[in-house]
């Protein structure tokens, strides 16, 4: 069946339909990985966006059940060159295409995604629909795209209830992680290094944190626009000011940065990839990192008293970390955990369990 | 940290000769460094001894040296030109090795130089055995289980321990004779038992059988700062168990999950900071396709065919930016080239598919042993980029010029299903296509994978390709328009489609067109668009976005047509020539498009044209690229045969092909045109006929008078020619000749057994010039490319001289010649005969231009473009000879090719070549020899003799000559015989078939110096004297098969003196 995807500037890419049946309007973003589709598919942080991935060839090795970054697929539509319709891998339980469908992700493939990932680049992110109907007026189509917004999501996909994760072997030490839109990896990167972890709805107020005697506090990565989140932000802020050790990922960094004062702006297009080189500036020494935001802290709005910039993008030289002058904080804007992505700048969890008082590496 | 101030003239070393294992991707990488350090305002120094390449050209260095890789000569150089830093990691395994060697007598220390990148310490980690795999296990990075073994039980003891199957090699024997995978107790006992028996030593390796893994591949790079980076990942279709040089290469990996993929590139990143290299790193594994388990299979701790590979995949120098490492900068100092923005501390992203087919030489050399292993034997590769796997995969086959232009080998046609199935099991070259067969008959991916353990994933690509085929044929006639469209796709030729569909090519280019179905092109940009780039590099999908730049540059545009894949005949000499004259058309202020698809080559750098399209070399991908492009002009003299084969479709799109026409291509090629210009001409040339059938070949043959040259015309390198003494020759040839189908007439021609002499002409229109006159060292009968050939010639005469010159202009006027032409002559019974005639670069080019000084490239192309050689400023006529000698001397790959006749003839067998130059000829022979690698015997040394009936005579002077030196002379009967009625001392040896020791055992007892063995002719392989030739091969110990060549050792040997040989700066020629 064809399917078309028309963008809110009026370009049209038909191809073929995959995945789930239907319309779905969302927000288009490309990601450069070039693995990890399934991992990206069930990122929170996806919530209400489409992906274009400018690899071309997507679904090689499956679908499986190892790979999940969440409960379910997060992202609204997947937009790829050429899918293979089976997959091979040793742990391989599907194709990425009935994976699709399964979860109610429509897709288009046969897109010239280089193309598409060049006007995404140059004019910018913007919203788009998939459609498998034949005849759409163009008119309406844009006027729903136009009033279109990503909103709520950190909502959507938060949990409902707290849920606690044993250490693996010896439990060392217990942290609380505020799910903004967390990812399974981040949770398990804790995990393996001796801490239970608590994983908390994101509208849970600070005090009841505190009050748990945690060793440390971890804020997730998440989706959407961090400045949206007003009331999460001010239980941040109640967060950061207690003594607890504080470590921040993605949404979370952002979210601490609006708490202390600090601005965050949308960027054009974003980072999402898993190539990005960041520079902790302390060591000198740079990193390859997996991104996947679209939001950034403004440099200039940092208030030196607070915090200093400690990693920039070397490409662009956007802000990627902060560390906090206040005792045993410190955010990232990148992945850490990776998944997918590499796995280079995974030290970081080991910073912050010796923040915490415990031993590196477990 | 910038640039170490302290860094100001540095030595690069290059790899030599091109050998099988190391080829054009050490001139590539070096010529890139040299720039990349001449940027920075350093001095280079270059030494290597390859002639053929661009990096021993003046524009590329400060001082270039053509001299022998060894200690001795680069040491000398050292004295000379006191460089404060050695790179030792940009010339392959050879550069590194001499590198070390340097370092550990201390040269380098005495001299105050240094080794700049990675330390000694780590090259030595990474090459020691024992030392990487100490350095593995302290990183708990897997190494393949071994153990060297010395015993029968101890190797079964061993084998339980690592569980069963075990991979049995014999320590020091070729090729892993010997050697063989047990899968249990008694198959081990047995192997074990053969294997500790042939070894010189006594000792197998037994190891782990990891056959049937995926082998993985990651360039990687790091800094002194401790940046690390991957620039490619690649994945080899064929599985562990067939080395990387000659498999199936796609980049990036297809099969793997992200867990596994990072999984491999954190072990990559961990291995080259625990080994501490600053440069670039390839690191081989193995992957277990049922499980997260691992191997190292190897480390390579410098640039490497598979970083040349990577760059071109990716679009990210990687030899320049390990130079700059080098000199001191990080990562995140050095910019990226291609976006322009961006640094060089990130990782390349792919939005395309890259795939890689090794090119073996088995079209050649048709005897030798296709199956492939451990021992890489493809001569060269080709890459192709495509949006898909199966479009990547079409061009790649196309890309190959083995006259394929698609997954089907027509001779597989023959073979009932259930043979299909059983060749599936050979792993060889065409097992590419005989899966593709199996496919198409119907073999399930499943099963084919249980045999072949090819990736299911590389299967059903092969499947959705034949079922693409199937679909255009079930489309009788006319496909419409979504067939079409997805066989585009998929980069299906328009000539194939056709064959498919019943239709002529050029409809079904129309047809397509109806439909709208046009080629775009897409830029190779590192970033998947991430970024705005700004490179001009392209490759042709059929996606909507045409990428190519269409802006007008205000100039001419000219296309250059590259060379293709290397090969036997065809060799990096053309890649010389093809970017020189890029190079000087952009000088005159041309816009130059350059369209090639080997990875290995400069030509293919993205800054080396204006633009650079990686695309097949046939008609209909060139036209994609002409209508784009609309060029004023193309250039196809410099690109070999594959490009000047090009010129006919060239001239009928409409592209006026600059210089000589494609019709005086066809002058030169048509036996009877040309035998109709050499009348017109006057010139003399051996008698012949064209014939068809054995039959008349007698006839001819008998007419002519023997001994005569029999082969078939149009060929490329001699192929398939052979001299025939008698009748029974000339039956045993046409046989052979005629077992592939000959579409053109075979030639039969009197064979002169003469001087032969080459020479390289640029011509006008009006003038001739002439830069240097070559003579052959063999006789007439030895292909002039595996000829010692030596500049300037010595027994030529003058009058003779003043004929050639005659005949070159005659020939070059007649033929219409503007540009280079090359002519082979043959001066006998004082008369000059020619034999060949090629309006062409030929592989002379690069050797006599360095040697004469005459840049033949920038001429040849500025008369192209209309200018008058008189107003040059090189003269015409023969240009004035040098007061030195240069000998170019060819080096050959033959052990690395088991079954391979090394007996020399008018079929081309060297791979590459070495280039000796000194005051005098014997000193300039004597280096030649010694860059070769071939070492004369000295005194209490040993020379075995055995030569054919017309060869006795001749070898009595040599064998004397040996004798006189001290050199104790063996040789088998009849040869003995004439010697010791000659009175020269010498003791026969028993021959193959007789009793031990016999000539067989000796050579392998390791005490012989040299053989001199002249084959007697024809293509038997069991006759004794391919036996003697192999046994001297594969026990390393140095062979002459024709006896010029033996009297020319003995002329080095006599004459020459090793320890006044001068290296000299050929900048300052």
């Amino acid at each position: 069946m064809k399917a078309t995807l028309i963008l809110a500037n009026g370009a049209v890419f038909r191809g073929d339909a995959i995945g789930a049946m239907g319309d779905r309007v969302c927000e288009m973003v490309f990601n450069t990985s070039m693995t990890g589709y399934q991992e990206i598919l069930t990122d929170p942080s996806y919530a209400g966006q489409g992906v274009v991935m400018s690899y071309p060839l997507m679904g090689n090795y499956g679908v499986n059940g190892e790979d999940n970054e969440s409960q379910r697929p997060w992202a609204e539509a997947l937009v790829v060159r050429h899918l293979s319709p089976v997959g091979s891998n040793f742990r391989c339980e599907g194709s990425l295409g009935d994976y699709l469908r399964q979860h109610d992700i429509v897709g288009i493939q046969g897109v010239d995604t280089r193309a598409l990932t060049k006007l995404l680049r140059s004019q910018g992110t913007m919203n788009g629909m998939i459609t498998c109907a034949e005849h759409f007026h163009i008119r309406e189509v844009l006027d729903k795209l136009a009033a279109y917004r990503v909103s709520g999501t950190v909502e959507r996909v938060t949990r409902g209830e707290k849920e606690v994760f044993p250490a693996l072997g010896e439990q060392r030490l217990r942290v609380a992680l505020m799910d903004y839109g967390v990812k399974q990896n981040m949770i398990e990167c804790l995990r393996k290094r001796g801490c239970e972890v608590t994983v908390y709805p994101a509208h849970t107020p600070a005090a009841e944190i505190l009050s748990g005697g945690f060793d440390g506090v971890m804020l997730s990565n998440g989706p959407g626009d961090p400045a949206d989140n007003v009331d999460i932000i001010r239980e941040v802020r109640a967060l950061y000011q207690s003594d607890l050790p504080l470590f921040a990922v993605c949404l979370g960094h952002q979210l601490l940065a609006l708490a202390t004062g600090a601005k965050t702006h949308k960027m054009t297009f974003g980072h999402r990839g898993g190539n990005h080189p960041v520079k902790d500036l302390a060591a000198g020494r740079c990193f390859i990192t997996s991104q996947n935001h679209g939001y950034v802290v403004d440099a200039g709005s940092v208030d030196p008293a607070v915090a200093q910039v400690s990693h920039i993008n070397v490409n662009d030289n956007t802000v990627e970390g902060l560390k906090y002058k206040r005792k045993n904080c410190f955010t990232v804007q990148f992945h850490p955990e990776a998944s997918p992505g590499p796995e280079d700048t995974e030290y970081l969890f080991d910073r912050f369990i010796a923040s915490m008082g415990g031993e590196k590496n477990a | 940290m910038p640039k170490d101030p302290n860094i100001k003239k540095v030595l690069v070393l290059g790899s030599g000769p091109i050998v099988i294992g190391q080829a054009a991707e050490f001139d590539y990488a070096g010529t890139q460094a040299c720039r990349a350090l001449k940027e920075e305002g350093v001095e280079v120094v270059l030494v290597n001894s390859n002639p053929a390449t661009i990096m021993t050209d003046k524009d590329i260095a400060d001082h270039v040296y053509i001299e022998p890789l060894n200690v001795d000569s680069v040491t000398q150089i050292i004295q000379m030109e006191r460089p404060d830093s050695v790179l030792p990691t940009l010339g392959g395994q050879t550069g590194l090795n001499l590198a070390m060697a340097l370092h550990e007598n201390g040269t380098l220390e005495k001299y105050g130089v240094r080794l700049l990148g990675t330390s000694p310490q780590s090259i030595h980690k990474a090459e020691d055995r024992q030392g990487f795999k100490d350095c593995m296990e302290s990183i708990g990075q897997p190494c393949v289980t071994s153990d060297v073994v010395e015993s029968v039980d101890d190797a079964v003891a061993f084998a339980e321990k690592i569980s069963y199957p075990v991979i049995v090699r014999p320590a020091y024997t070729l090729g892993g004779t010997g050697g063989g995978i047990a899968y249990d107790e008694p198959s081990l006992r047995e192997i074990a038992d053969r294997g500790i028996h042939l070894s010189r030593v006594g000792q197998v390796l037994i190891e782990r059988c990891i056959a049937g893994w995926k082998e993985i591949e990651f360039e990687v790079m790091r800094d002194s700062a401790g940046n690390v980076i991957q620039i490619c990942s690649m994945e080899n279709l064929d599985p562990v168990g067939v080395h990387t040089g000659d498999s199936i290469v796609v980049a990036p990996t297809q099969t793997l999950a992200n867990r596994e993929y990072q999984m491999l590139r954190s072990a990559a990143l961990d291995i080259i900071t625990a080994l501490g290299i600053e440069g670039g790193c390839n690191c081989q594994f193995a992957l277990n396709p049922d499980s997260y388990e691992y191997a190292v299979i190897e480390v390579n701790p410098r640039v490497s065919r598979s970083s040349a590979l990577a760059s071109k995949a990716t679009g990210y120098p990687i030899a320049k930016v390990a130079a700059k490492i080098a000199l001191g900068y990080t990562l995140d100092e050095i910019p990226n080239a291609v976006t322009g923005k961006t640094t060089a501390c990130f990782e390349p992203t792919l939005d395309y598919c890259v795939l890689k087919i090794p090119r073996l030489p088995f079209d050649k050399f048709t005897t030798a042993s296709r199956t492939l292993g451990t021992q890489m034997k493809a001569t060269g590769e080709v890459m192709a980029i495509a949006n898909s796997f199966e479009g990547a995969l079409m061009k790649a086959i196309r890309s190959l010029e083995l006259n394929v232009r698609a997954l089907r080998l027509p001779k597989l046609d023959e073979y009932y299903t259930d043979e299909i199935e059983d060749l599936l099991v050979n792993v060889d070259d065409e097992r590419l296509f005989v899966v593709a067969e199996a496919i198409r008959r119907g073999v399930s991916p499943r099963k084919i994978n249980s045999i072949t353990r090819m990736d299911i994933w590389f299967l059903n690509r092969f499947k959705n390709i034949i079922d693409m085929e199937q679909a255009l044929i079930m489309c009788k006639g006319e496909p419409d328009a979504d067939a079409l469209r997805r066989a585009k796709e998929m980069c299906f030729a328009d000539s194939y489609i056709g064959w498919l569909c019943g239709m002529e090519q050029k409809d079904v280019k129309a047809l397509r067109e109806r439909y709208g179905i046009v080629p775009s092109f897409k830029m190779v940009d590192t970033c998947a668009a991430e970024f705005d780039a700004e490179t001009p590099y392209y490759y042709s999908s059929y996606d909507g976005e045409n990428e190519a730049d269409t802006g007008d540059s205000g100039r001419k545009k000219v296309l250059v047509l590259g060379s293709g894949p290397i090969r036997i005949g065809q060799g990096i000499e053309f890649d010389y020539c093809s970017v020189h004259s890029v190079w000087a058309l952009k000088r005159l202020g041309y816009e130059t498009i350059i369209v090639n698809n080997n990875p290995e080559t400069v030509s293919t750098d993205f800054d080396v044209a204006d633009k650079l399209y990686f695309e097949p070399l046939t008609a209909e991908d060139v036209q994609n690229i002409v209508e784009q492009e609309k060029p004023w002009g193309a250039v196809v003299q410099f690109g070999g045969q594959t490009a000047i084969k090009l010129a006919k479709a060239l001239t009928d799109m409409g592209v006026p092909i600059l210089g000589t026409s494609s019709d005086g291509v066809d002058a030169a090629e048509d036996r009877e045109r040309f035998d109709e210009i050499l009348n017109q001409c006057h010139i003399p040339r051996a008698k012949g006929q064209t014939v068809f059938t054995t039959e008349e070949a007698l006839k001819a043959a008998n007419e002519i008078g023997y001994p005569v040259l029999v082969r078939p015309s149009y060929v490329l390198g001699g192929q398939g020619m052979e001299i025939a003494y008698n009748d029974r020759n000339i039956t045993d040839f046409m046989r052979i000749i005629n077992l592939t189908v000959q579409e053109h007439p075979i030639l039969v021609d009197k064979y002169l057994m003469g001087r032969e002499v080459e020479v390289d002409g640029v011509f006008d229109g009006e003038d001739l010039l002439i830069p240097g006159i070559m003579e052959h060292v063999e006789r007439a009968g030895v292909h002039s490319g595996d000829s010692i050939s030596v500049y300037p010639s010595i027994h030529v005469e003058d009058k003779h001289k003043k004929t050639i010159e005659r005949y070159t202009y005659d020939l070059a006027k007649a033929l219409g010649v503007v540009g280079l032409i090359n002519i082979q002559f043959i001066i006998y019974d004082d008369q000059v005969y020619v034999i060949e005639v090629n309006p062409r670069s030929s592989r002379t080019i690069p050797y006599i231009s360095k040697v004469t000084g005459v840049p033949i490239i920038d001429l040849a192309t500025k008369v192209m473009l209309g200018q008058k050689l008189r107003d040059l400023g090189y003269g015409t006529g023969i240009y004035r000879e040098a007061d030195y000698f240069a000998v170019k001397m060819p080096v050959f790959s033959f052990e690395k090719l088991a079954d391979v006749d090394t007996g020399l003839g008018p079929e081309m067998k060297s791979t590459g070549e070495v280039l000796g130059i000194a005051e005098s000829f014997p000193q300039a022979l004597l280096k030649a020899f010694k860059g070769a690698n071939m070492r004369a015997p000295k005194k209490g040394g040993r020379i075995i003799l055995t030569v054919k009936d017309e060869d006795k005579g001749e070898s009595i002077g040599i064998a004397r000559g040996f004798a006189d030196l001290g050199v104790e002379i063996l040789a088998t009967e009849g040869t003995c015989r004439t010697l010791e009625k000659a009175g020269v001392p010498c003791t026969q040896v028993a021959r193959v078939s007789e009793r031990h020791p016999n000539i067989m055992d000796m050579i392998a007892s390791g005490t012989i110096d040299l053989v001199i063995n002249t084959p007697t002719r024809g293509r038997k392989q069991n006759t004794d004297g391919f036996r003697i030739r192999r046994a001297a091969v594969e026990h390393s110990v140095g062979c002459v098969t024709a006896i010029d060549t033996a009297r020319a050792l003995l002329t080095a040997r006599q004459q020459g003196r090793s320890r006044d040989l001068q290296a000299l700066d050929i900048t300052k020629i």
